[in-house]
């Protein structure tokens, strides 16, 4: 009897994760752009298994959203990422402090 | 239906497993081909829950597109990877613990929660002759269409973002300019001097 | 007559503006000559509304020029209440302004400040006639205040002094003390009879009378009573009543003229004609007349003695016109309002003419104010000197002078004023006056006797230039004389007993002391034959042979006395201690008051504690605060995921 718990489950572990790995590293800002991704796969799950578990196409059609805008998200989070290279020769999060006053 | 379970608790394991493979490895490349096994998992799980457009559209855009953008970066940058140390850091342990709750709380919510409230049971299986695409196409570009045409703005914003946050000019870089050549007159060309004849001396 | 009394206001308003915005451009005569034309408009136009009220039976008018504001059925307005109270006090006052501003052509000649003086002085006599012809409280307030700002302004005129500076401040503050209880008495008036409008406030003056008021509680006031006294207090401010009167010596520091016009013919009796003209109000308290009586009398006496150790010759006619506002207190307090408006007008003159005469002698000197440097000036001005005999004359009361009239019949008012029982009030206010005569007369002569006859004791190169001034010091001296000398003949009949005052004076039967004379009074002549039989004269003349025994019989005498009662020349020389209890009392306790809120309320507890305080709280909590701001993205991120999971954990755990 796999359904919907089993389902939301999966979707907590892998948030949950993702929350571990944003702290967790801060040596690498890409790794950081992947625990986003990670992340917004969590929510999708939640989405997918909420949308069969109500029989409501509308979830689904909310993770179709989520994807465009987490492929949007990632191109130009990539390309701020390059330009960030490109500048301090570095992409380590612990050099990035700038937002401190 | 125990093979449906047992194909979910596969799937599942190594979900979790190369999510973990992804927060925890060395090597950036590495945790993105970690990636790809979590999205491919999940597009399995996807699959298993009947909602087969989304899972082929992860596949494809993600593990195809961003995936891949993500490696091209990754080996574009030339990262250091030795530089790259691992070791916890100062809030490591504190995130952990907080992950730990969340977890727990996450847990207890889904499973003591609402237990009592809603039969843990399968979804609904969908009717003979059902097409997961035909329905969510029939949704998206009725109901959902305005935001369907947002979307579309939102991904070539997206790329022009993206172009115009990656694109440099390179001192003493040699172009041509091609509307300037094609835009060229005859008289920018030749000057035709009128001049009267020299006398002989 | 409606334009006639907007003409004598406006006149000296509009020359004041010309003469002090336009002051450069018009030069010093085009001032000089353009303020004293409007002056002597309003002063001709008043003199006119003068005959038509005495003799052409003219009846008062109550006139609403413009109504200001209203706000919640309290109307403020500018009006004009011309009656013969009213009309007496214009013409008075428009003649000593028309008398010196031409003086002042001599006295200010070589001043910088010329065009200044002449718009403040003109602006003085608008202020004035505001007041003097508001029909409504607000208006008498902005004539109060702005003849003191007036006052203010010309005591301070030669601002570079720093005796002036002081004086004017003085006299500000003093008067501030005065107006505070003013304002306190109208806004009485608008509270018991919710009007501004005399006439109003007079026709329900009965029923405010049997009100009662707690100011502080278990202990009912009269309403009128307090509404009066408050109303007094503003008068004693303004018209300089102990112990209030400290300002008035000092505000000799400005120039003569102002002296002679505003302290002591006309801004100082503005609280003698305040109170004349709330005399509907002021007869229906008895108390608050005894109170007007007391502090009359007190200030009368006391204040001529200190007249007689003064040494600066303004000082001691200022002394001598404190004695004389007290007098007139003294006749408001036992209800013989005619009396002391008719002292007003006489004392207007005379004193105006002795303080003129004493700026000439000044002039002469080359602004020498010592009497101990002066004598034996009679040779070298006899105008001068005939012109302050006759107002030396006036002053003390010599019989046939105007003075004799007005002082006399005061007095004989103050011993008729039975109705306030033969108890302490009476005695004090009697005898009071009474001895002031005796006081009067010897400082009025000792000064006259110091500055005109004697030796000379100015040193020689002061002695040959010394010569009579110039006509436009003369000429004025002149034209105060005559009134000083002979108005009393003419008038005393009519403004005293032949209810000249008419409606616009009330007096209550039982108070009626004038009405009691009236009875027994046969003529000016017969009063002045009857004279010598009165006490009043013999003291008039003991003061003034004493006088002469002192100064110029045996000069050696004063400083024997001096040397005897130290004690007693001590309290004199120092004003009773006035001034230093107000200086190191008041005022340094006000001063130490200020300093301490300055130090402790405001810099430690609002600027320290509050203002700084806040700052420099949030300034250390911000810099705890921003050690989490580090600047780094995940900090941030994990900041949102610790928010979240509390969130979470209320929802499950705590809902």
């Amino acid at each position: 009897m796999i359904g919907l718990q089993h389902y939301l489950t999966i979707s907590a572990m892998l948030f949950v994760l993702s929350i571990a790995g944003i702290v967790i590293n801060r040596r690498n800002l890409i790794l950081l752009l992947m625990c986003i991704e990670l992340m917004l796969l969590a929510v999708n799950f939640n989405f997918i298994a909420f949308s069969r578990h109500l029989g409501d196409d509308t979830g689904q059609v909310f993770v179709f959203f989520i994807l465009t805008v987490a492929a949007a998200e990632a191109a130009i989070g990539l390309a701020i990422l390059v330009v960030l290279f490109r500048n301090r020769r570095s992409i380590n999060v612990q050099e990035l402090n700038t937002m401190k006053g | 239906m125990l093979f449906h379970a047992f194909l979910f608790y596969t799937f599942a394991a190594v979900l979790i497993g190369a999510a973990c493979g992804v927060i925890f490895s060395r090597n950036p490349v590495h945790a993105i081909m970690f990636l790809v096994l979590a999205f491919f998992q999940s597009a399995m799980l996807w699959l298993l829950a009947e909602a087969e457009f989304l899972a082929i559209v992860l596949v494809l855009v993600y593990v195809g597109a961003v995936m891949v953008l993500f490696l091209f970066v990754v080996m574009m940058l030339d990262i250091n990877v030795e530089a790259i140390r691992r070791g916890m850091t100062r809030y490591a342990s504190l995130g952990i613990a907080v992950a730990l709750i969340m977890a727990f709380q996450l847990v207890q919510l889904i499973w003591l929660r609402s237990g009592t409230e809603t039969l843990p049971g399968a979804f609904e299986a969908y009717p003979e002759g059902y097409s997961n695409t035909k329905a969510l196409g029939s949704v998206l570009y009725t109901e959902h269409v305005y935001a369907f045409e947002i979307a579309a703005v939102v991904l070539l914003l997206a790329i022009v973002a993206a172009i115009t946050l990656t694109m440099r000019k390179r001192p003493g870089l040699k172009v041509q300019n091609i509307s300037a050549q094609v835009a060229v007159k005859a008289k920018d060309r030749i000057r035709v001097v009128k001049m009267n004849s020299e006398k002989k001396r | 007559m409606y334009n006639y009394y907007l003409a004598i206001v406006l006149a000296p308003l509009a020359a004041a503006i010309v003469a002090g915005l336009f002051g450069s451009t018009i030069g010093r005569a085009g001032a000089h000559w353009i303020t004293i034309v409007a002056v002597g408009v309003s002063c001709a136009l008043s003199l006119l509304v003068l005959n038509n009220m005495f003799w052409g039976g003219y009846e008062s008018e109550n006139i609403s020029v413009y109504t200001w504001a209203v706000t919640d059925g309290l109307r403020m307005e500018v009006g004009f209440l011309v009656d013969r109270l009213t009309a007496l006090m214009m013409a008075v006052v428009t003649f000593v302004s028309l008398m010196v501003h031409v003086y002042t052509i001599g006295y200010m000649h070589d001043d910088p400040g010329y065009q200044r003086f002449f718009s403040y002085i003109s602006l003085f006599t608008f202020s004035m006639l505001m007041l003097v012809m508001s029909n409504n409280f607000l208006q008498l307030f902005f004539g109060w205040e702005a003849v003191g700002l007036m006052s203010y302004l010309l005591i301070g005129f030669w601002f570079k002094r720093e005796s002036a500076i002081f004086a004017n401040l003085k006299a500000f503050l003093v008067n501030r003390v005065g107006d505070f209880g003013f304002i306190l008495g109208i806004a009485g008036v608008v509270m018991f009879t919710g009007s501004l409008d005399y006439a109003e406030v007079f026709a329900s003056a009965d029923s405010v009378a049997a009100q009662n008021i707690e100011v502080f509680s278990g202990s009912p006031w009269n309403a009128m009573t307090l509404v009066c006294i408050l109303l007094f207090i503003g008068a004693m401010g303004k018209s300089a009543q102990a112990p209030l009167h400290v300002w008035l010596p000092d505000s000799m520091a400005g120039p003569t003229p102002i002296s002679a016009l505003i302290h002591a013919a006309t801004m100082v009796t503005a609280g003698i004609f305040m109170v004349a003209r709330m005399s509907p109000l002021f007869e229906l308290s008895e108390t608050a007349l005894a109170v007007v009586i007391v502090i009359g009398a007190i200030t009368a006496f006391f204040t001529g003695l200190l007249g007689i150790v003064q040494n600066d010759i303004k000082r001691v006619i200022a002394y001598s016109t404190l004695s004389q506002l007290g007098y007139m207190t003294v006749a408001l307090g036992a209800s013989a309002y005619g009396a002391a408006i008719f002292h007003l007008m006489t004392h207007a003159f005379f004193k105006a003419l002795l303080f003129l005469a004493a700026g000439s002698v000044i002039i002469a000197l080359h602004h020498e104010q010592d009497i101990r440097k002066m004598g034996g000036l009679r040779k070298y001005m006899p105008i001068t000197y005939w012109t302050a005999l006759i107002g030396s004359l006036a002053l003390i009361g010599f019989p046939g002078s105007s003075g004799f009239f007005s002082k006399d019949l005061l007095i004989e008012a103050v011993r008729e004023s039975h109705w306030h029982g033969q108890g302490a009030v009476y005695w004090i206010a009697y005898l009071s006056v009474l001895l002031g005569v005796f006081v009067t007369a010897l400082y009025s002569f000792r000064m006259f006797f110091l500055v005109f006859h004697g030796e000379e004791r100015m040193d020689a190169e002061t002695r040959s230039h010394v010569h009579e001034t110039s006509a436009v010091v003369t000429v004025p001296l002149i034209l105060l004389a005559i009134p000083s000398a002979a108005i009393g003949w003419f008038t005393v009949q009519d403004v005293l007993f032949d209810n000249y005052f008419g409606d616009s004076i009330v007096v209550n039967s039982a108070h009626d002391v004038l009405g009691h004379m009236g009875e027994a009074f046969h003529g000016s002549m017969a009063l002045f034959l009857h004279s010598v039989q009165t006490p009043v004269f013999w003291l008039a003349a003991a003061g003034a042979f004493t006088a002469w025994f002192l100064y110029l019989k045996r000069p050696d005498i004063p400083a024997t006395i001096k040397d005897r009662v130290s004690g007693l020349y001590n309290l004199l020389d120092r004003k009773y201690y006035m001034d230093d209890l107000y200086i190191k009392g008041f005022a340094a306790g006000g001063r130490s008051i200020g300093n301490m809120l300055w130090h402790v309320g405001d810099e430690v507890v609002i600027d320290g504690l509050i203002v700084n305080g806040t700052a420099n709280t949030i300034g250390k909590l911000a810099g705890v605060m921003r050690q989490i701001q580090t600047g780094y993205l995940y900090t941030y991120a994990f900041a949102m995921i610790i928010g979240l999971t509390m969130l979470l954990s209320w929802l499950i755990w705590f809902r």
